[in-house]
């Protein structure tokens, strides 16, 4: 390549990447052992049952508590949000890698954040709340991973044709900071307690662990995946396109953590009918996790990424971090979201326009190229 | 020269592994962002070749080569 000797000239110090494989995958693991472990263990601490964490739940409980949406029983400024994005952003600092980024396609990303809370609703979890559901011996995760892994390989069909949202920009200093600040903002609220604030009397949102004891679990969680790049999507996408299996092995962990905590503490039941925060709806269950499998991919990352993004400075991910926000908001203001009763007609309806929708954005930019000569094409 | 930067993950990994279907023994790929740098090398190392990184302040060369 024609600028080696440039290249040469301002380079620093030449060095090898250390990373030795196996250190690398004992890394995860570890990180995916402490994280299950925490996560059954916070369900036990006043958490709703299989919902040690739940990004989808948490961000869907804290667009109530702000009131976005008026549903009573799922109202409550989650500490667990707070510290995640927080670890994160004291991870990535600390370690040097917090930087002012995005430009890319933020719209399109916020569209998919707020399908893939669609989803999430219409399942009752995120992904990683899929894990601990298998986890709790809640039998329905099972046809949800079925569509989660449907959804993955959709999103797969776009990434090897071509599929780019393009690249990101270092945006001015002071935009990766606003994540973190509105974080910080929020933990204020939940702790002020003013009288704008909602918090659930009954339901979901009004189980909670101590706030100190979510919020360290919060912060746990953010420093461990931040570190690790931990993604619950990633797992199967990475075995998909390239064989590699770190990611998932970071997903196994937290499932096997999570199921021995819940057999030691007696937080296991198997079966289908009566699971907590459930319903038995096996097609809508699996339709749901397609939806956020798909959408996902398409994102770069589940949930819980996006969410340590955001505390990396990351603006595309912020911005998805609203759409599900949003999303959430919409759900419950337009009964959307599922119940322990089963999925509702308009929310069947929603996700089916969801998957429309995040297969049109995955069609549009796979196939439709721009009509200026791309100049930074490789 | 795979230019990735900018690009987040998997992308990067993508294009690198689109451009060894050419099965060259070297290639150049520059990121911009740790997580990408991770894990094009590991792709690279899994795939037989060695990796080397010039940090370029805040943006980074891998040579990868075998």
């Amino acid at each position: 390549m024609p600028h080696m000797a440039f290249f040469a000239k301002i380079s620093n110090v030449k060095w090898r990447i250390k990373m030795e494989k196996k250190n690398d995958k004992l890394m995860i693991i570890i990180a995916g052992l402490v994280i299950g472990v925490i996560a059954a263990g916070l369900a036990f601490l006043g958490n709703p049952k299989n919902m040690g964490f739940c990004i989808a739940c948490f961000l869907r409980d804290t667009a109530g508590g702000l009131g976005l949406h008026k549903a009573p029983p799922v109202q409550y400024i989650r500490p667990e949000i707070i510290g995640i994005v927080i670890g994160a952003f004291v991870a990535a600092f600390a370690k040097k890698e917090f930087g002012s980024k995005g430009g890319s396609a933020p719209m399109t990303r916020f569209v998919l954040g707020f399908f893939a809370m669609v989803g999430c609703l219409m399942f009752l979890g995120c992904p990683f709340r899929m894990i601990l559901r298998l986890a709790g011996g809640d039998m329905n995760a099972l046809l949800g991973l079925v569509g989660f892994v449907i959804g993955i390989f959709c999103g797969i069909f776009f990434l090897k044709n071509g599929y780019s949202l393009k690249r990101t920009y270092s945006l001015t200093a002071g935009e990766g900071y606003w994540m973190p600040i509105l974080e910080v903002v929020i933990f204020v609220l939940l702790i002020a307690r003013p009288a704008f604030i909602a918090f659930s009397e009954e339901g979901p949102g009004s189980m909670h662990a101590a706030v100190i004891l979510s919020l360290a679990a919060g912060l746990v969680v953010g420093v461990l995946a931040q570190r690790t790049r931990l993604c619950m999507v990633g797992g199967m996408r990475d075995l998909v396109l390239f064989k590699e299996t770190r990611l998932l092995w970071g997903f196994i962990a937290i499932l096997v953590a999570a199921l021995i905590t819940n057999l030691a503490l007696g937080g296991f039941k198997l079966g289908f009918a009566e699971q907590p925060i459930a319903h038995t709806d096996g097609l809508w269950n699996c339709l749901g996790m397609l939806l956020v499998g798909f959408a996902c991919v398409l994102l770069g990352g589940c949930p819980l990424r996006q969410l340590v993004m955001s505390g990396e400075g990351n603006a595309d991910s912020a911005v998805t971090v609203l759409g599900l926000m949003v999303g959430a908001a919409f759900c419950h203001n337009f009964g959307l979201a599922s119940s322990g009763e089963g999925p509702t007609p308009a929310g069947k309806i929603a996700v089916i326009i969801g998957i429309i929708v995040v297969a049109l954005i995955g069609v549009v930019n796979t196939y439709v190229k721009e009509k200026a000569p791309a100049k930074e094409a490789a | 020269m795979v230019d990735a930067r900018g690009l987040s993950c998997p992308m990067p990994v993508i294009m690198t592994q689109k451009a060894m279907k050419s099965k060259e023994d070297y290639y150049e790929v520059m990121v911009d962002a740790q997580a990408p740098l991770e894990n094009v090398t590991r792709f690279a190392k899994s795939q037989g070749y060695n990796v080397e990184v010039e940090d370029k302040g805040g943006e980074y060369l891998l040579k990868i080569s075998r």
